[in-house]
Parts: structure tokens; C-alpha cells; sequence
């Protein structure tokens, strides 16, 4: 069946310049493979596609355990000089979890 | 050489709340207590001012943060290290002096300047993220190199109750007294890659207790209302307990510092600073106890050898217009107005967004489907070289009262002034930091 991750995992965006840094943090470590398999940066590239312009890289925090996504050209030129809403894309955190992915797990 | 430190963090921005700090001060026994209060764009704003007037260019709040903060620091034997100086750090020093004075205070400020590299940009700089020209991107206003926590170092050592910077790295503000007082090495990488994690929790104040974490039902954080700051023990061997006040606000909790931890962070494994390239990947985190968190095994490789300069340019202006539709086709008539404002601006406008608030405007687009807003706000935003072109984007969506779509109301219109930032290097021996002090 299909799961938000919102139901899953939480999230705090950050800034950089016109990078956006999204955390995507399990609320349930035993999730943790499940994001790890599902929420690729090509899956997250896919779901902002109309947010983000350039690269999505992803990074593992197996200890935590949590994920990172660096998200270039996301931020319409950047907090300064942006004419978006939301200048720094601090909302976006919630972007993230509004994607879906397969569970097979339950 | 010290067993153990406690700071505390009291602001997380420029403008954040004033009583949480005087919480921390009366009531949390610090060693030290330190005031995040500096944004990028913020010390090209405050070049302005000082430009326009040289006693001004420090932060706008100091003045009341302050009058509060020095009896308890003095009563107290807490030792306040701020960036509050911003643009200006001197004018800052002199100004807290004049504090202290009017109540009775006896107090010593060290002013750390030498952040301010203007003078030694050169025309060939360019932008680290674009590789273009940082002259092509407008006349430049301001550059402010991170200091790290050596600059902070001799004003650690003398007798300054309390310190001023400008542009210091935030997680230097923490790791300064952490090696001041615990016999650290600036070289000992691993150690500081710690210190330089437990500056980065700090450093947005709120947000490690439960600041911009809530969300009702699903996240739950009590007494928001009240939310109390953080402060940390840290001991000699790098261990760091992080807590709250008691009766405070907020929770500090795994869920509250694995957000800040990764907050704003691009590689996790490499964490540049000027102090360090800190390593977050084995960090571990431990709840020993309510709103009390173990934080262990912060890493750490060499210190770059350039520092990272923050460079303010004139943007031009940006203007604004926003007008609002409700009830029955309100998006209709919103969208309507929308393609009008188009229509009329898209020649005169290189750069021009027109937003639907209530449906798409914030994350420019949406998931799934949603019922229809009973409301609907229309953006229109645009960019130019002067304030009187920029104030056209209002006028024009003020006139949609009379020129557009049934039943728009609440038009209103602004125009702000744009200050750029764009970030290039310079090679550490090109800035010397420098220690001014000044007595009340």
C-alpha cells in the first residue's frame, strides 16, 4: 500500500544561497531502510520537479538515522533577492512529505 | 583549565525574543551566554546605516537586550558573547558602555573587529556559486569575512565581561570559550569538530527546544508559548548534555536536535567553518532524562586554509501588490486578475511572479487534489533598478478596484530596497582580527 511520508518521518528545511537542504528524519528507526530504498534523489527530484531547477544529492545519517537531501536552484535566485513567498523556502520541509511512496512492508 | 562549561544560547536571530535570554541569565547559573543575532544579509543592511551614520551599523535590538542582560551578567559572573556588533562593532562596544553607565554598572567590552575586508576585495573576486564576477552583479556594498574562534581568543583572555563581534562563524561563538576555558587546541580537529556540532545546535536558540517544530496532533511540543532557550554542559573530554530551565516552555528531545542538527547543512560529513571541516556523520545522541540529551562523537579534519567572505551588493527594488477574491470563484476571478496584471506588466517587468495565496503561491505549485479555497489572495511581484518603476506593480494591482475582476478587496502595495549577497574567499593572512576594549 501506499504511505505518506508525513505519516512517516519529519522534516526541517534550510538554506543556502539558492540551495535548499532538506532533513527527512524517521519518526520509527526500524522505517529507516524504508525511506533509505524508497526516497531516492531521483524519486525527490521527481516529486519537486516543480520547485527544483538543478541537482538533487543525497547524503545517509545512518546513525541518526536520517536522510539529507541539497537541493541547487530551488529557491528562484535566493533569500535576498527571490520574488518567491516563501524567500528562503522554509515551507518546503512540508513539500517533501507530501510524497507518497510504496510500502511493502505493511 | 575548567572540568566543565555551561552556555547558554539566548537569541537565534536578530530578532528573536528578549525573555527567553533573561531566563538563561537569572536562572540557568552559565559560565556563558551568547546572542546569535547575525544573518547574512543583515550586516550588508547594517553597512548601510553605518555609511549613512557612524555610530550606528550594530544591531537594532542591542540597546534593549542589553539594558536587561547587564545587571543579571554582572550579578551573576556570566560573560556574554554577542554578534550584535554587526557592521560595527566599536560603536556597539561604546553604546553597551553607555548602558552600563546610566545603571551604575562597572563593565569591561572587548570589541573583536577585522571581519570588514572591503577594502580588500579585488575586481577580479568572483562568486563561489556562480564563478561570476562579483562587480557584475551591482555596486558592491559590504564584505564581512567569518572570523572562526581564534579572533575571539585574546578577547577571551582579557578581562572583558562582555564581547562584541561582527562577522564570526556562529558555531565560533561557542567554540571560543569552549577552548578558552577548557585548555583545548585549535588543532585537536576531533575536539573541535565537536565543539564546532554543539555551537551549530546552539546557535538557533529555540529551535533546539522546540522552536519551528510543532505541527498539532503529530508533533506536539508543550507550553510553546513559553518556550525557554538552551544552554549545554560541556565537559573536559567533549561530552555535551544539552537542557532547558526548568518551568520553561518546549522539550529538548531526539526528535528537537536531529532537526537543528542537520539544519542549513549541505554535506553532513563536511561541515566547513573557519575552525574546522566538522564531520556530523557519527555524532550519537542520548535522552538521559527529561529535556536532558547526551550529545558524543563530533569529528573533525583540518581548518581550510581560505575564509569565506559574505559580499552585499545593490539589487535594485523589489515591488509588491496584493489584492484578495472570496467566495464563489474566487480563484476564477483571482486568476483572471492574474493574466490582466500580466498583460499589463510583462513589458515594462524583466522578472515578474504573480502568486494565488490560498492555492499555489508558497510552494509554487501543489499535490494531490484539494477543495477549493473559500479565499483567495493574488500576488503580483516584480523587480527594478529604481523604487518609482518597482512602485508601479502596486499601482497597477490597486486599479484592478476599478479595471478588474467582481468583488477584489484589500489591495495593498509595497516597495523595499534589494541588498544582494553573493560569497567568495580570501586567504586567512589577508584579515586580522583586532581587540579594542572599553571600560563604563
Amino acid at each position: 500500500m501506499k504511505i505518506k511520508l508525513y505519516d512517516l518521518a519529519h522534516s526541517r528545511a534550510g538554506d543556502k544561497g539558492d540551495t535548499l537542504v532538506l532533513s527527512l528524519i524517521p519518526y520509527r528507526e526500524k522505517d529507516y531502510p524504508l525511506l533509505k530504498a524508497k526516497v531516492t534523489a531521483e524519486a525527490v527530484k521527481e516529486h519537486l520537479k516543480d520547485i527544483v531547477a538543478g541537482q538533487i544529492e543525497r547524503y545517509e545519517l545512518p546513525n541518526l538515522p536520517a536522510l539529507q537531501f541539497v537541493c541547487r536552484q530551488a529557491l528562484l535566485g535566493g533569500v535576498t533577492t527571490s520574488l518567491a513567498m516563501d524567500t528562503h523556502g522554509k515551507s518546503l520541509s512540508f513539500a517533501l512529505l507530501e510524497m507518497w511512496i510504496e510500502n511493502n512492508e505493511i | 583549565m575548567k572540568q566543565k562549561i555551561r552556555i547558554g544560547c539566548g537569541a537565534g536571530f536578530s530578532g528573536d525574543r528578549l525573555e527567553p535570554a533573561v531566563i538563561l541569565a537569572e536562572k540557568a547559573q552559565l559560565d556563558y551566554l551568547v546572542l546569535e543575532c547575525l544573518a547574512e544579509r543583515t550586516i550588508a543592511l547594517a553597512q548601510k546605516r553605518k555609511i549613512q551614520d557612524t555610530n550606528q551599523g550594530y544591531d537594532p535590538l542591542l540597546e534593549r537586550r542589553l539594558e536587561l542582560l547587564l545587571p543579571l551578567i554582572k550579578s551573576n559572573k556570566i560573560r556574554l558573547i554577542t554578534n550584535m556588533g554587526a557592521a560595527n562593532p566599536i560603536a556597539a562596544a561604546e553604546k553597551i558602555v553607555e548602558i552600563a553607565r546610566k545603571l551604575k554598572i562597572d563593565i569591561t567590552v572587548a570589541a573583536v573587529t577585522g571581519d570588514d575586508v572591503f577594502s580588500s576585495l579585488s575586481p577580479q573576486d568572483r562568486d563561489l556559486d556562480t564563478g561570476r564576477l562579483l562587480t557584475d552583479f551591482g555596486p558592491l556594498i559590504s564584505a564581512n569575512a567569518y572570523l572562526g574562534a581564534d579572533a575571539l581568543l585574546p578577547a577571551l583572555a582579557s578581562d572583558a565581561e562582555v564581547i562584541i563581534t561582527g562577522r564570526v562563524a556562529d558555531p565560533s561563538l561557542f567554540v571560543a570559550p569552549m577552548v578558552h576555558e577548557l585548555g583545548w587546541s585549535l588543532d585537536d580537529a576531533n575536539r573541535i569538530g565537536q565543539a564546532t556540532i554543539i555551537g551549530h545546535l546552539l546557535e538557533c536558540a529555540g529551535q533546539l527546544t522546540g522552536g519551528y517544530f510543532a505541527d498539532p496532533g503529530k508533533k506536539d511540543i508543550p507550553d510553546l508559548a513559553n518556550l525557554g532557550h538552551p544552554f549545554v554542559d560541556v565537559m573536559q573530554d567533549g561530552t555535551a548534555v544539552f537542557s532547558k530551565v526548568p518551568g520553561t516552555g518546549g522539550t529538548l528531545r531526539l526528535e528537537t536536535v536531529k532537526e537543528q542538527l542537520l539544519y542549513e547543512v549541505m554535506d553532513p560529513s563536511q561541515y566547513f567553518t573557519p575552525d574546522v571541516v566538522a564531520d556530523f556523520t557519527q555524532v550519537k545522541m542520548r535522552e538521559t532524562g527529561p529535556s536532558l540529551l547526551e550529545v558524543t562523537g563530533g569529528r573533525g579534519q583540518a581548518k581550510p586554509k581560505a575564509l569565506k567572505v559574505s559580499v552585499g551588493y545593490q539589487a535594485g527594488f523589489v515591488g509588491e501588490g496584493e489584492i484578495s477574491y472570496a467566495g464563489t470563484n474566487a480563484l476564477g476571478r483571482a486568476q483572471l486578475a492574474g493574466a490582466m496584471m500580466e498583460e499589463r506588466l510583462k513589458n515594462r517587468f524583466t522578472e515578474l511572479r504573480i502568486d494565488y495565496i490560498g492555492s499555489t503561491s508558497v510552494h509554487r505549485t501543489q499535490w494531490g487534489t484539494w477543495p477549493e479555497p473559500y479565499e483567495i489572495r493574488l500576488r503580483v511581484a516584480g523587480k527594478a533598478p529604481t523604487a518609482a518603476e518597482a512602485a508601479v506593480i502596486g499601482e497597477e494591482v490597486e486599479a484592478l478596484y476599478t479595471n478588474g475582476p467582481a468583488g477584489g478587496g484589500g489591495a495593498r502595495k509595497y516597495v523595499h530596497e534589494v541588498v544582494g549577497i553573493v560569497s567568495t574567499f580570501l586567504n586567512r593572512e589577508q584579515v586580522e582580527p583586532t581587540l579594542t576594549i572599553r571600560k563604563s
